[in-house]
């Protein structure tokens, strides 16, 4: 047999290797960039008063961002109270009880669909059901529209995460004779703890730096709300606004609001990555 | 299996021959002043009474029929093994007994089951119930992902309203029972999976015993752990016999020689051959399970 000469192949494998590297530097090189940018410019804007005080009016000095940071983060508790019990069951029918059924399988396509879905489409949907009805925007309108984006997130990751628990455990409890609700709650839910735990963070990172759903639902308010039902200062919206604004010192908060909102997205998803790596030790 | 295995046993007078209802019962058999007499290889005489009997069981998963015209009694207080080549329907015939199956939908049985005269397959029988009278104990130990004592009061919460005192006891006596008790009682919070993969196979056999099943189904329990841990849990079976009705599937010829009573040799979803152990190992009556456990083909 004519052997083949390897030198061909050798180059081609050298040429993969390089290439791939290099796409991934690049992808690095960007997160890096922007990282590096966001805190350097974003460091400034962070100062005591910028957690303890009200926005001022462009010009004014001295000013912060607190409503926006308690906004966001009620708008998201709210939105994980809503989205989160929804999912976790959505996943819960599609793993445990849902199977292969045609039910399920609409579900599933379903969730991928609006896990693919534009937020600013989520956004107008929520105001079209609940903004224009009530005939104001309002925070609670906000969590809503949250709440969708996280829904099938959610969903997806507890039918991934349930699914990883092996069919084992659960026969072994039914040859204990459990019913099957009180095995997926008792036994597969706690074997799957640190992944369910998991997604909900994902599903949390994912809509903190959602601002077009936000900006048809919660809108935005200079003052301290009173109640959710209003419109609701967000940091999201608070940055799309000051960034596109000609004063100076806004655009600095718009900084500072940005670092802010990174160093919450990417804690939460270094917490989830940590987790999931526990989970695989075990 | 290779091709000239395979050959040896097409060429078998009567491939797949299934095993007529007059061998449901083992051999040797007789009834005699109202009871069921069995007469060993050994000589002796000794009663026996049907705790389990399998009557043309059928099985399919979807399309495919797993267990073909299965019959066979199992008896009270007796260890009773189920060998034969992988695949070829032992795991399958158990699982009918706890009807676990149920647990996925494409899976179906026919026939009777009846366990202690009850056939358990008609529609309106009480599965949690048997659940708890018929125990299983699987290939891979299965630890909940919580701590040793609440791995065996799993079941006891879910079938007895206890004290904590009395729950402390069952606990104890199951972990006795299992041969772990000492092994663990220093500390009995810690983590199941904290536990080596013998003690977690004993534990997932003293959960099994706290509710106090009447039978104890075994799916090759000892093939995932260790030698020493092995022996340990065949002592335990031995034990445990006194106490309850065993059926043990196992890939171990050895291990179905020294701890069963009798011994169904299943081949491609049929029983072939059905008997006291001893017979079974030593003067078989079918040429399959000679060839089985003479180790020519499986």
């Amino acid at each position: 047999m004519k052997r083949r000469p390897a030198t061909f192949r050798k180059l081609s494998n050298t040429l993969v290797v390089g290439l791939s590297g290099f796409s991934a530097l690049i992808g690095l090189f960007f997160l890096g960039w922007i990282l590096m940018v966001v805190i350097i410019r974003g460091v400034s804007a962070i100062s005591l008063d910028f957690f303890a005080k009200l926005p001022t009016p462009p010009g004014v000095a001295g000013g912060g961002l607190a409503n926006a940071i308690v906004g966001t983060l009620l708008i998201t508790l709210v939105a994980v109270l809503l989205g989160v019990p929804l999912g976790i069951l959505g996943g819960v029918y599609l793993s445990e009880f849902g199977g292969r059924s045609k039910v399920a399988a609409v579900v599933r396509f379903a969730a991928n669909v609006l896990m693919g879905t534009p937020s600013i489409i989520i956004g107008v949907f929520v105001y079209a059901i609940m903004v224009f009805p009530m005939g104001h925007f309002s925070g609670y309108a906000g969590a809503v529209s949250l709440a969708v984006i996280m829904l099938p997130v959610v969903v997806r990751t507890t039918e991934d995460m349930l699914r990883l628990v092996p069919n084992t455990l659960r026969e072994s409890a039914l040859a204990l004779g459990a019913p099957r609700w009180k095995i997926t709650f008792q036994i597969v839910f706690r074997a799957a703890k640190s992944g369910l735990l998991t997604g909900v963070l994902l599903a949390i990172a994912r809509v903190s730096g959602e601002t077009a759903p936000l900006l048809f639902t919660a809108l935005n308010s200079p003052y301290w709300m009173k109640s959710l039902s209003g419109p609701t200062a967000n940091l999201t919206v608070t940055i799309f606004n000051y960034a596109m604004s000609p004063y100076k010192d806004w655009q600095q908060q718009a900084w500072g609001a940005s670092l802010l909102i990174m160093i919450g997205v990417l804690s939460a998803t270094i917490i989830s990555r940590l987790y999931l790596k526990e989970r695989k030790k075990r | 299996m290779s091709e000239a295995v395979k050959t040896i046993f097409y060429d078998t007078e009567k491939p797949n021959k299934p095993i007529s209802e007059k061998q449901t019962k083992i051999p040797g058999l007789s009834a005699r002043d109202g009871s069921l007499k069995w007469a060993k290889e050994s000589g002796t005489l000794e009663e026996l009474s049907p705790k389990i009997s399998v009557n043309d069981l059928n099985f399919y998963y979807g399309d495919f029929q797993a267990l073909k015209d299965n019959s066979l009694e199992i008896y009270k207080n007796k260890v009773t093994a189920i060998i034969g080549p992988s695949g070829c329907g032992k795991s399958t015939h158990i699982r009918v007994y706890n009807r676990i199956y149920d647990l996925y939908r494409e899976q179906r049985a026919t026939g009777e089951v009846f366990l202690d005269g009850e056939n358990i397959l008609s529609p309106g029988y009480d599965i949690i119930e048997l659940r708890r009278r018929v125990g299983m104990i699987f290939q891979k130990p299965t630890p909940f992902p919580m701590s040793v004592r609440e791995n065996v009061a799993y079941g006891l919460k879910m079938h007895y309203k206890l004290s904590r005192s009395k729950m402390m006891e069952r606990v104890e006596w199951a972990l006795r029972q299992a041969a772990l008790w000492d092994e663990v009682k220093g500390d009995l919070d810690r983590p199941a999976a904290a536990l080596s993969g013998g003690q977690q196979q004993r534990l997932c056999i003293a959960r099994a015993i706290a509710v106090e099943p009447e039978i104890l189904l075994m799916d090759e329990p000892t093939s995932a752990i260790d030698p020493i841990a092995t022996s340990k849990i065949e002592d335990l079976v031995v034990n445990l016999k006194e106490r309850f009705t065993i059926v043990i599937v196992t890939h171990n010829m050895q291990q179905a020689a020294r701890i069963s009573d009798f011994t169904a040799f299943f081949y491609r979803g049929v029983i072939v051959e059905y008997g006291e152990t001893e017979k079974i190992f030593t003067k078989p009556e079918e040429k399959q399970t000679e060839e089985y456990i003479t180790g020519r083909f499986g």
